[in-house]
């Protein structure tokens, strides 16, 4: 689990050292993004379980899911490729590398390849326009991304 | 590709902790009266002078108090936080330090955009060596009585987000939907607490100002604009990057840093204004050519059309919905856009576009929906004639949407 959301607040009970859910409403976000990370996507009885929590209605958390673009309810791929699409990546060329990306994993933006191993997306800004054209790739930045560079993350992906 | 940074204020050599080891010596009004004196303006791109904005939370009576830095940079073409929490994350938080004293503030959080979520062990590492030289914690600054923390919390990818109520909504674990403002986040912002809320650039000046004297920061600029701003600059110039420029710096100049020739017009992002070449003398600064940070080059060849198309997709992307004006007049801008690229749009079907982009600049509930018709507008207006207009009435064209 990723160490940034303290999700879990310890305190010591008889001597012993015992982790606790923190169930403030502002820790509701960190316990949705740890789960995303972990599983991938937040299921009905995730949502059903961190409601249960933090002693909302699942609908809630329901809304706040579907309110952030990194948080899904649906199964996606292992890694996730975000191509960004904003202006100074369109001018330099971000086209060509969805294209790219396309055609090496036989799918389309949006989907997801059969072994379930990568999701391509298309994303704003993430704030590499001097490195155009660039992606998110998983949680790492990639600029100067060129159709050799796009095979070789592939290969690195599917190991 | 640029190697070494220089720059007047951020970017200007600043001994170790020097903002920090100054502050420690002085009363919380001084401080104050420091940054008042200094004009400091906001550098998300709204421009809200930062000493009145903390003058609101000093003098609210409140026992808790929040300091928030808004590290949540979507605009398309800005990444000049990215450059700052890289490379110059200390004076960040030290400039989130010296608010917290100043305003009495016990907890403090970097809300920082998922994208760089890559980021968060090397500024963690920094938090736990500043907790160790004891500039966080307990008693700190070797003022009894003053603790403070600095939390990292992470967005997860929504552009609205980076409105400073929506900030605090998301913190809050809610939707990152914005407020109505008032009340200001400056009496009313995170869990109702007053809240010290700035962009990453503001806090990073804030220990220079300490340091050097209010004088010395009001000697660089312009009288409006004191001080420097960060620009990134992207698109068609050879040497894209983050440069530090003086306030009241002529557009063209701008050009010649990042190497850029043959422009045809530059953009403030996509919520910014487009400014055509013949303007390009045009000075940088709140009360001229204001940006949050973005400057985008347009190439001869491009199509400012595609461009604005780009950028209201975007937006309609985006935006969170909840306000009419926003939600429904960005795709009718879009449905406009089309038109006109068709060469199917009517003169006064334009000016229903142009007075519609007014209604949504003046009636939407955040920045969001104010800035996005901020490019169609300046599109319009100054490269109307790179498309023919269709002359027919719109009544006789039987277009409806």
């Amino acid at each position: 689990m990723v160490k940034q959301c303290a999700v879990n607040k310890k305190i010591t009970k008889q001597g012993k050292e015992v982790f606790v859910c923190d169930t403030t409403r502002s820790k509701l976000l960190p316990v949705l993004q740890s789960i995303q990370d972990k599983k991938g996507y937040i299921s009905d009885k995730d949502m059903q379980v961190t409601a249960d929590r933090f002693g909302i209605h699942p609908v809630e958390v329901y809304s706040v899911i579907t309110f952030y673009s990194f948080l899904t309810t649906k199964k996606k791929g292992k890694h996730i490729i975000r191509i960004s699409n904003c202006m100074p990546n369109i001018m330099a060329g971000s086209k060509r590398i969805e294209r790219e990306f396309e055609r090496s994993l036989r799918i389309n933006i949006g989907e997801t390849t059969k072994d379930n191993k990568i999701t391509l997306e298309e994303t704003g800004c993430v704030g590499l326009c001097d490195e155009a054209p660039s992606a998110l790739i998983d949680d790492e930045l990639v600029g100067n991304l060129t159709p050799k560079k796009v095979k070789e993350i592939i290969r690195n992906l599917k190991k | 590709m640029q190697t070494k940074r220089e720059g007047l204020v951020i970017f200007s050599d600043i001994g170790n902790c020097a903002g920090l080891k100054k502050a420690a010596n002085l009363s919380s009004s001084d401080i104050l009266n420091e940054i008042r004196s200094s004009n400091l303006k906001g550098r998300g791109g709204a421009g809200f002078p930062t000493g009145l904005k903390w003058n609101f939370v000093v003098e609210d009576r409140s026992d808790i108090k929040y300091v928030v830095c808004n590290a949540d940079e979507g605009e398309p073409g800005t990444f000049k936080d990215k450059v700052l929490l890289m490379e110059y994350p200390q004076l960040v938080f030290e400039g989130m330090i010296i608010a917290a004293f100043t305003s009495g503030a016990k907890e403090g959080f970097l809300y920082l955009r998922g994208e760089y979520k890559s980021f968060v062990p090397s500024l963690e590492k920094i938090l736990k060596e500043m907790r160790k030289k004891r500039f966080l914690g307990k008693d700190i600054l070797g003022k009894e009585g003053f603790h403070f923390d600095i939390e990292i919390k992470l967005g997860s990818g929504a552009y609205v987000c980076g409105e400073e109520t929506g900030l605090i909504e998301s913190l809050e674990g809610n939707r990152g939907e914005p407020r109505n403002k008032p009340p200001f986040p400056v009496n009313t912002g995170y869990n109702g607490c007053p809240t010290v809320l700035n962009n990453v650039e503001t806090f990073a000046i804030i220990p220079h100002i300490i340091a050097k004297g209010a004088d010395w920061f009001k000697g660089i600029g312009t009288e409006k604009s004191a001080g420097t701003k960060l620009i990134s600059i992207s698109g068609d110039c050879k040497r894209p990057g983050v440069y530090e420029v003086e306030f009241g710096t002529k557009i063209k100049d701008i050009l010649k840093i990042a190497k850029a020739q043959d422009v045809k017009a530059v953009s403030a992002g996509a919520s910014g204004e487009c400014v055509p070449k013949a303007q390009f003398s045009r000075r940088l600064g709140f009360e001229d050519f204001s940006t949050g940070g973005s400057i985008i080059v347009f190439g001869k060849k491009r199509d400012m059309f595609e461009v604005t198309e780009n950028a209201l997709r975007f937006f309609e992307d985006e935006s969170c919905g909840q306000c009419t004006p926003c939600r429904e007049g960005i795709p009718v801008l879009l449905e406009g856009i089309e038109l006109i690229k068709k060469g199917e749009c009517p003169k006064d079907y334009l000016k229903d576009l142009l007075s519609l982009s007014e209604t949504m600049q003046l009636t939407s509930k955040c920045g969001l929906g104010q800035s996005s018709p901020n490019l169609f507008v300046s599109v319009i207006n100054n490269f109307k004639k790179e498309y023919t207009l269709s002359k027919i009435p719109k009544e006789e064209k039987a277009f409806n949407g």
